[in-house]
């Protein structure tokens, strides 16, 4: 032991031979690299764009856009700015993203349960689903799905006319819209306090479950609560609600709400080839959960539907939340084969925007910047919706 | 493993700072012999693949009319097909040398993208097309109308200035490619297609049934198409835009594919220095001497490269108008070679 230690004192002399100080350094200097490599980009860029006449910055987001954008959640003209053009596109791709999620998310989670059925024919229909859609590429999926939607439809002359005012041609889906007139405010505090209203029913329904055993229909009373508080401030109201119907003139309708061809078709396609991914991880997912877990639920005296709920799913989520984050970060950057289809998603306005400007780098920084938080974001969102349902441990 | 990565890293960084200036982009072209031309993915009459692959029309012609006149060959050429969107980023970054896809001449384009436009190959406008069903019979009358076209063109912008002065409501439906526009239209999606008035003849070939579309009387918009290229190599500007002249020289001095050899002798002093025969016009562009010739021979004048493949005998039916020589009453003219 003594001999030891005295033997290897003399040796600490050199700082540079210490692991530690070594391992800084290299990575003070690997950091350091990266940075002027990207600095050296940066730089070279700027300075070949200017010598071949190419103007740069951001100024461009604030000159006038001049075309036009079929759809649009802001309001838009083509006199606003090149900057509020980008915007409106990021909000159809948001939404149509977000719908196909949620679409998606639905029908991934039926297709799935439904490749596990006993059921010969409905396991059988649920195989094919996702061996033809997962096999065909998107873009030929998109294609086929609005090229379809619009050939099925009629032109807005020869419309198909729906209960309820609602048109169906080649122009889209068009149906008549609410329009809030004065005094109206009180009806979305109602919608308001029926949701708030419905969670508080929830948490008091799951305490005096766990305190006494009872159940509450939670649902059905939530749902209850939802129609008929808008409908009471409807009425103390006035009525202060009118209906605009849409109705052609010219070339085509007017009025109400209008769904474009180009977004059923992008969500169509979206929806049912993530849906085909969907289904196999929540396959998998719950064939992950042991088989003695439903036994145990049955012999608890748990039915079929609610083993399924309580005690498969919950377990078969752990296995579901990753793969199933990375699906939902597909579709979102899939949506960008939108502007084969004339949808004005973020990419089809950007690109727009980069052929009247010719800003090209900034145009696609901001596309690179836009997706990576979209993707980032959602990744947060599913880590922790994945930590939050995680099994503990008891 | 980091030994190795450092220098790699570093050297990598360093060729980034060796700027990308390059010689001259005629001595870059002769020396991987053969000229990159941008052209569109398939416009009937301008720039279209046939059925064996060749490339045809009045831009590619322009295009083999340069390659005649560096290589004394039309054929050493090869071709980039380009949407709307992706042609300039393509000729900024060098990937052609030369864009020649139905593209127009606008300020924007020739001062802030870097570009320079050599000349006008084809005077257009803008025009609409609809189904002759609708029966309409000016653009006037197309308020509330949903207008199918691609992005990234010029169009886009016009039609939008056309309705908002016109105080005219529209839905305009924009598409990456020119296919999809045309099937779009062609599917009902829009009541009227909208590009060049050339673009309209061309893309009607490849409908259904062409005959069930008229294109209306009303031209929005000035639409002078031509080739462009970087506008840092004045060199190759100057040779492009001279055989852009020289096609238009033949035509108003008579020389043509068929007659050009024979025409060396001719007296005219105007041919002569044309043809080569008389003064040194090629090398002080840095080319031959008969770079002329060797393009006329390729592609013949710019009135034959017209009636090939626009002109009233093809399918297209196309007549000279505006594009006719400015001693026929059209507006092409050339500076003399002298
Ligand atoms: N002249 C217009 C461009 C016209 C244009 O691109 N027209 C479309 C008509 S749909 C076209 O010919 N596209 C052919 C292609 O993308 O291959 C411009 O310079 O912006």
């Amino acid at each position: 032991m003594a001999i030891q230690e005295t033997a290897r004192t003399p040796d600490k002399a050199s700082v540079l031979n210490d692991p530690k100080v070594r391992g800084w350094i290299y990575q003070i200097v690997v950091v350091a690299l990266i940075v002027w490599f990207g600095w050296e980009i940066i730089t070279n860029t700027a300075e070949n764009l200017k010598a071949r006449n190419i103007a740069g910055g951001f100024g461009f987001l604030n000159i006038n856009a001049g075309f036009g954008i079929t759809q649009s959640l802001i309001t838009y003209s083509e006199l606003s700015s090149y900057g509020r053009a980008l915007v409106v596109g990021l909000l159809n791709t948001l939404l149509v993203a977000g719908l196909g999620v949620f679409f998606a998310t639905i029908f991934g989670f039926l297709i799935g349960v439904a490749r596990l059925s006993n059921n010969w024919l409905i396991s059988r229909i649920a195989t094919v689903y996702v061996e033809v859609l997962r096999n065909i590429p998107l873009l030929l999926q998109i294609f086929f799905w609005y090229f379809a939607v619009l050939r099925a439809v009629p032109n807005p002359r020869d419309s198909i006319a729906l209960p309820g005012d609602v048109f169906l041609n080649n122009r889209g889906l068009f149906t008549p819209r609410v329009i809030f007139e004065e005094g109206s405010g009180l009806i979305g505090w109602s919608v308001l306090a029926a949701i708030v209203v419905w969670i508080g029913i929830y948490f008091w329904a799951r305490r005096r479950q766990e305190a006494t055993g009872q159940q509450f229909p939670v649902f059905l009373s939530g749902l209850g609560l939802l129609i008929v508080l808008p409908i009471l401030a409807w009425l103390v109201t006035g009525m202060p609600l009118s209906l605009e119907t849409p109705e052609l003139r010219g070339f085509n309708f007017v009025g109400g709400t209008r769904i474009i061809p180009e977004f059923v078709g992008l969500l169509l396609a979206l929806s049912a080839y993530t849906a085909a991914f969907i289904a196999e991880i929540v396959r998998a997912g719950i064939m992950a959960v042991s088989h003695g877990q439903t036994e145990a639920a049955h012999a608890l005296g748990l039915r079929n539907g609610p083993t399924l709920r309580l005690v498969i799913i919950p377990q078969a989520l752990r296995v579901i939340i990753p793969p199933l984050t990375s699906q939902y970060l597909n579709l979102t950057k899939n949506s960008s084969l939108a502007v084969a289809i004339a949808y004005p998603d973020l990419v089809s306005v950007g690109g727009t925007v980069l052929n009247q400007t010719g800003q090209a780098v900034e145009v696609i920084g901001i596309w690179m910047a836009v997706y990576l938080s979209i993707s980032v974001l959602t990744s947060m969102f599913m880590n922790w919706y994945n930590s939050h349902i995680a099994l503990v441990e008891r | 493993m980091k030994r190795t990565i450092l220098p790699v890293l570093a050297s990598a960084a360093f060729a980034m700072v060796a700027t990308a200036a390059t010689a001259g982009t005629l001595d870059d072209i002769k020396a991987k012999g053969h000229v990159q031309c941008g052209v569109s993915q398939g416009v009937p009459g301008f720039s279209n693949p046939d059925d064996k692959g060749n490339w045809a029309g009045l831009d590619v012609d322009f295009c083999r009319a340069v390659a005649a006149a560096v290589f004394g060959n039309g054929d050493a050429i090869k071709f980039t097909p380009l949407s709307a969107k992706e042609r300039f980023t393509a000729l900024q970054s060098g990937e052609i040398d030369i864009l020649s896809r139905n593209t127009t001449w606008t300020m924007t384009r020739d001062t802030t993208l870097g570009l320079n436009f050599p000349g006008v190959t084809y005077y257009d406008g803008q025009g609409f097309m609809v189904r002759k069903s609708l029966g309409i019979a000016s653009a006037l009358e197309l308020s509330g109308a949903s207008v199918c076209t691609q992005t990234g063109t010029t169009t886009e912008l016009n039609v939008a200035d056309y309705f908002r002065a016109k105080n005219m409501q529209y839905e305009i439906v924009a598409f990456e490619k020119a296919d999809e526009v045309v099937q779009a239209y062609d599917a009902g999606r829009c009541d009227v297609f909208t590009t060049d008035a050339s673009g309209l003849y061309a893309h009607r070939l490849k409908m259904t049934n062409p005959d069930e579309h008229i294109v209306l009387p009303e031209i929005i918009s000035k639409e002078p198409l031509g080739p462009a290229v970087r506008d840092d190599d004045v060199a190759w500007f100057k040779v492009v835009r001279w055989v852009y002249f020289a096609l238009l020289n033949a035509e108003e001095l008579g020389v043509t594919q068929a007659n050009a050899e024979e025409m060396k002798g001719a007296e005219s002093p105007n041919i002569k220095r044309l043809l080569g025969t008389e003064g040194e016009f090629g090398p002080s562009v840095g080319l031959d001497k008969d770079w002329a010739l060797n393009v006329i021979k390729a592609v013949g004048n710019y009135g034959e490269i017209f009636n090939r493949n626009v002109g009233p005998d093809t399918p297209l039916g196309i007549s000279r108008g505006l594009n006719a020589l400015w001693t026929d009453g059209g507006i092409q003219y050339a500076p003399p070679v002298r």
